[in-house]
Formats: structure tokens, sequence, C-alpha cells
């Protein structure tokens, strides 16, 4: 179970972007969190995916409370979580290969030994075929971009995903293989899900249930079109993924 | 089973199919004509990156031509070969003729002074990355209107800006408001009303709607087909919307083009293509059918290498209807390039 409660977090002291939001996503469960852009559901993907510390509130990871968050959260919980954002561009190391981008955090969990078994097979499984993993970001698409994302988000086996926007920039046909390809590995594995997005239809028809973000969630000032986005932007939770891989 | 068309001397002021249901009787010259349009990207090791080949079509006034398809697909290359924004190592075949200017041989100076904002109004991709940090919207839509219109003195640019503003519902009340103090929909708002400013014939909008709301997606792409609708009599103003986001294309469009690993491979009427009897290309089904409100498949595989296409039809590898056939190359996209179409709309059910 992935349990959040009464959370609230911001970025600034005093100046939270969402209050007292509660969620719960069941073992193997797909929920879909859908809201406006700007509403702060990307920064609770990022409570939720152990990335950004709550000013208040409590996450509990099967049973287990979470007291650290990012590198200092202890190595077995951080690698319960897969996380996927929607900028593959920003996610990625610009200088590493796909195959490497994929490997990443085995390499920095200690676990080099899967690499050669664990990354061809996770990069057929998300259609990288082809040299494509011996390529730098610069030279694949963004939807082939996003499937390295997607595989380094799954190469440590996670319990958990949080897909934040994965799909938005991407056509109609990869979105649907990536989704497969989530789904194929939550059938595999039990993973659970909380995917967070403003497609209605797509969250719908990927989900098992959809939740739609209270306007109270918001904390005040924050969503009236007239906030900065910059701190949902996913440059930042980007860099945090590093850290969190890399952590030690 | 194709109706056969009139051969095209290209550049030709003849609209090139009758699927323009309001079009009037008189040919009505395109705004914009494409014909033969290639681009090659020459990289390094002698390699040769074919992002767009043999490219042909026409937006005339009042009509809105959505290009549709995945990221790699050529569109970007294409609008950017548009406005004269190619790097160095790109080579560029064909016309593109907007009036009588080839927007692909003329020189920077022209396209700079003439083209970009005056005759092609950009709606860009990412907004914010095309505002100013340190100036508000109001100080953004002024200092376009000075450069780009006739308007003369403080007053009456004070009041073509908020024109703009209120064409592209900008709020007024967040005129002076600063690019990082809006939300990604408001930003939206503020690039399509600058982009609305110079009264271009042709509005060029590249990816408009990415990773908006779809209320704000409706609000943009409706915003953009107001202007559209109301061009004046007979220099009516154009739209050519590239763009991933179906819904946003069947919402707007007249009429469709799909891309697939540079080429355009089908031309269609938007109401047939996302109604009945919808795409005729196997490609174009198959985007369709990945739509979540559709089958949610994916197409299989991946698009070829551009720089490895093969010799026949580039979607063969990927396509449920490939036959020895299509090892030999379609023909263009009249309306659809493909050997073996699924079928137009029986003629019994056509009135
Ligand atoms: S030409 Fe052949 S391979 Fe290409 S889309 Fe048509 S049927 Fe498929």
């Amino acid at each position: 179970m992935l349990d959040l409660r009464s959370v609230t977090a911001g970025y600034t002291r005093g100046a939270p972007v969402l209050r007292d939001v509660s969620l719960t996503v069941a073992p193997g469960e797909a929920v879909g969190l859908l809201g406006p852009s700007g509403c702060g559901k990307s920064t609770l993907a990022r409570v939720a995916a152990l990335l950004h510390r709550p000013d208040a509130g409590t996450v509990t990871v099967d049973g287990e409370p979470v007291r650290r968050w990012r590198h200092r959260a202890p190595r077995d919980l951080r690698t319960a979580f897969g996380v996927v954002f929607q900028q593959a561009r920003q996610a990625a190391d610009p200088r590493l290969r796909l195959a490497d981008l994929i490997a990443e955090p085995l390499r920095a969990t200690g676990r080099r030994a899967e690499v050669a078994r664990r990354v061809p097979e996770l990069a057929a499984a998300v259609g990288l075929t082809g040299d494509l993993p011996a390529r730098r970001p610069h030279e694949v698409s963004d939807g082939q971009l996003q499937r390295a994302c997607l595989a380094r988000a799954l190469v440590l086996r996670p319990r958990w995903l949080v897909c934040d926007e994965m799909t938005a920039m991407l056509d109609a046909s990869t979105t649907a293989a990536l989704v497969a390809v989530v789904e194929e590995y939550r059938a595999a594995t039990g993973a659970g899900l909380l995917a967070v997005g403003h497609d209605r239809v797509l969250l719908e028809r990927w989900c098992d249930r959809t939740v739609d973000w209270a306007p109270g969630w918001t904390a005040a000032g924050a969503a009236d079109g007239t906030r900065n986005q910059s701190p949902q932007d996913p440059t930042h939770s980007d860099r945090v993924i590093d850290s969190v891989v890399s952590g030690s | 089973m194709t109706p056969p068309q009139p051969p095209q001397p290209s550049p030709s002021p003849v609209p090139d199919a009758p699927d323009a249901p309001d079009a009037p009787d008189a040919p009505t010259a395109p705004v914009l004509s494409v014909r033969g349009l290639t681009v090659r990207f020459l990289m390094p090791g002698g390699r040769r990156v074919a992002a767009v080949t043999d490219v042909r079509f026409d937006v005339r006034p009042g009509e809105c031509l959505a290009l549709i398809g995945e990221s790699g697909c050529g569109k970007s290359v294409l609008t950017s070969a548009l406005l004269g924004l190619l790097p160095g190592n790109a080579r560029t075949t064909g016309s593109a003729l907007l009036g009588d200017l080839d927007l692909l041989t003329a020189d920077e100076r022209t396209l700079a002074r003439t083209v970009r904002g005056r005759r092609i109004g950009l709606v860009p991709q990412s907004p914010a990355a095309h505002l100013t940090p340190v100036r508000t919207v109001r100080s953004h839509l002024s200092e376009t209107v000075a450069a780009l219109t006739g308007v003369r003195g403080r007053t009456a640019r004070r009041a073509a800006a908020e024109a703009a503003a209120a064409r592209a519902a900008f709020p007024a009340g967040h005129l002076d408001r600063h690019p990082h103090e809006l939300s990604g929909g408001l930003a939206q708002r503020a690039a399509t009303a600058l982009a609305l400013v110079g009264d271009a014939p042709l509005l060029l909008a590249d990816e408009p709607t990415t990773g908006l709301d779809r209320d704000l997606v409706d609000h943009t792409v409706d915003a953009l087909r107001r202007h559209v609708d109301a061009g004046p009599d007979g220099t009516g103003r154009a739209l050519l919307m590239i763009t991933h986001d179906l819904a946003a294309a069947a919402r707007v469009a007249d009429r469709v083009a799909v891309m697939y690993a540079g080429r355009v491979v089908e031309l269609a009427d938007a109401a047939a293509f996302f109604g009945a009897p919808g795409p005729r290309h196997p490609y174009s089904r198959g985007l369709l059918q990945a739509l979540p409100d559709r089958a949610f498949t994916p197409i299989p595989g991946l698009p070829p290498e551009l720089t490895d296409l093969p010799a026949g039809c580039a979607f063969a590898a990927r396509c449920a209807r490939a036959t020895d056939r299509c090892a030999t190359p379609p023909g263009p996209a009249d309306p659809v390039a493909c050997h073996h179409p699924h079928p137009a709309a029986p003629e019994a059910t056509r009135a």
C-alpha cells in the first residue's frame, strides 16, 4: 500500500503548493490522478516517489512510514520506486548512451552484475531495437528517449511506479506502446501505479480508477493561473532523480 | 480506385483537389503552395539524413491544414524549412511559394524583414522560451505592434496591444505580468496574441498545444480558428498547424496531411479522416487506432531510420497490408501514398 495522509508540500517555507492531500494506492492497483497544469499534482507525485520532502503529513510505503527523502531515504525504499517524467530530454544525461542510461540505477546500487542481462531485455521490452541502445540522446527522437527513460525506471524492478505526464509529449502510437509496456510490467510483477496527468481520456482508459485533484488541495495563491510553474518544472525533479539514483 | 487528378504544373494557382467544400467556385490561389520539398542533412562521415522527401501540399485562404505525425517524422524540419531556420548542413530542394515569394530560396534578410511575423505568424511550441523574461506581456505586444503594424502613437499602440490580447483570450488584467508569472496556458495565449499582431496571411502553429490541459488546447486552437475565419474577404488567412495532438487536429482542421518517415503519406478531408470512412493509409489508421478512446493499440515496431530508408514503402516493415508490390515506392500522396489503401467511402453511401 502506498498511502499519503494529509500531505502539505511546497518549495518555499510557509508557501505550500498543495495542502492536506490524502491518496492511497493499493498493491497492484493503477490510480490515475487527474488535475489541471499548475495545480500541484507533479509535486504530489514527487512526494509519493520520495523525491520531495513534504512540509507536513505522512507517507507510508508497504506499511513502512517514510522518515527520510531523496538520497537520504533508505535504499530499499528508494529503489522500490520507478519514476518517469514528462520531459525525457531533461531527465536524461546527454552524455550517456541509451544502454548506459538504462543501466545507471543498477550501477549506482552496486548491481553491475545484472547489467548484461537486464539492459538488453528491457531495451527489447520498450522497443529499442537495432543500434538504438548504443546511441546518445541527441541521436534519437523524443519518443525513443522516453522509451529508454521508462526502461530505466523499470530496471530495478520497482514495486511502485510513478508516471508524471509520461506521454504528454508523445504521439498516439508511442503513448499506447509505453502504456502497454507499463501494463505488461505490472501484470508480471504486481507493481502498483500512480499515473499523474491532465488527459482524462487516457487515464480513464489506462487506470483501474481515477482521482480528480480537489480544488481545495491547491494551496491558496498556487493556482490562480498566475503562478510561476518552475518549482514543478521537471528539470528540478530530474536532477533530484539523478541524485537519488547515484546517491549512496 | 483513386479519381484521376489533373496533372499539376508547379507552382500552380489552381487548387489541387476538390476537397474544400466551402471554397468559392472561382479557384482561389493558395496562401502557401509547397511542391517537391526535400530536405537532406549532410552528417559527419558522409551520412545523409532524408528528413523531408518530396512533400507537396497547399494551404488555401480560410483553411486550416493540420500536419500530423510522430516526433522524428520530419514535420518540425519542414517547419524550419518554411521559416528559413534550417542549420547550415541542410540541403533543400523544391519550392514553397508564399504568394510569389519562394521561402526556400529567399535570403535571410528578406525572411527576417518581411516574412517572419509579417507574412507568417508563428505560434511557437514553448511560449515561455519565446518571451523575454524581463518584459511584461504588454511591453511584448506593444513592441510587436510598433514593429509590424502601421499603428503609431502611444494610445493607439496601447489599444492595438489590448485588442491583440483580447483576440487570443488573454485577460487584460494580466497584461502587466512578466512571463514567469504566467501559467502555461496564459503564456500560450500571450504567444498566440503576439503571433496574431502582424495579421499575417499564414499562421504557422508548431505543436501549439503540447502539455496544455484539454480546455486550454480547445481555447488555443479555437483562437487560431477564429483568426482564420475572420480573414478579410478574398485575402483570407490560412493556418498550417503542425501537431501530434490528434484531438486538437480533429477540432480545427479542414484538411489533414499525415507525415511518415519524411513523406506526406495521406492528404484527406478532416471530417472523412476522423469520422467515416476514416483514414485510408495503413499508417494513418494505426495512428488513430492507438488513441485511448479507440483501440489503444500501438503500431508495432518503430519508424525506419532516416539515414537508411527502404527502397519501397517506408511503412512496409510495420504494415499488415504489405505485399511484394510494397517493395516499390507507392507514389505521391494524391491523396494516399499506398499500394493497398483502405477504400474511400463506397459510392452508394455518398450523397
Ligand atoms: S504501400 Fe504497402 S506497405 Fe506501404 S502502407 Fe501501403 S500497403 Fe502498407
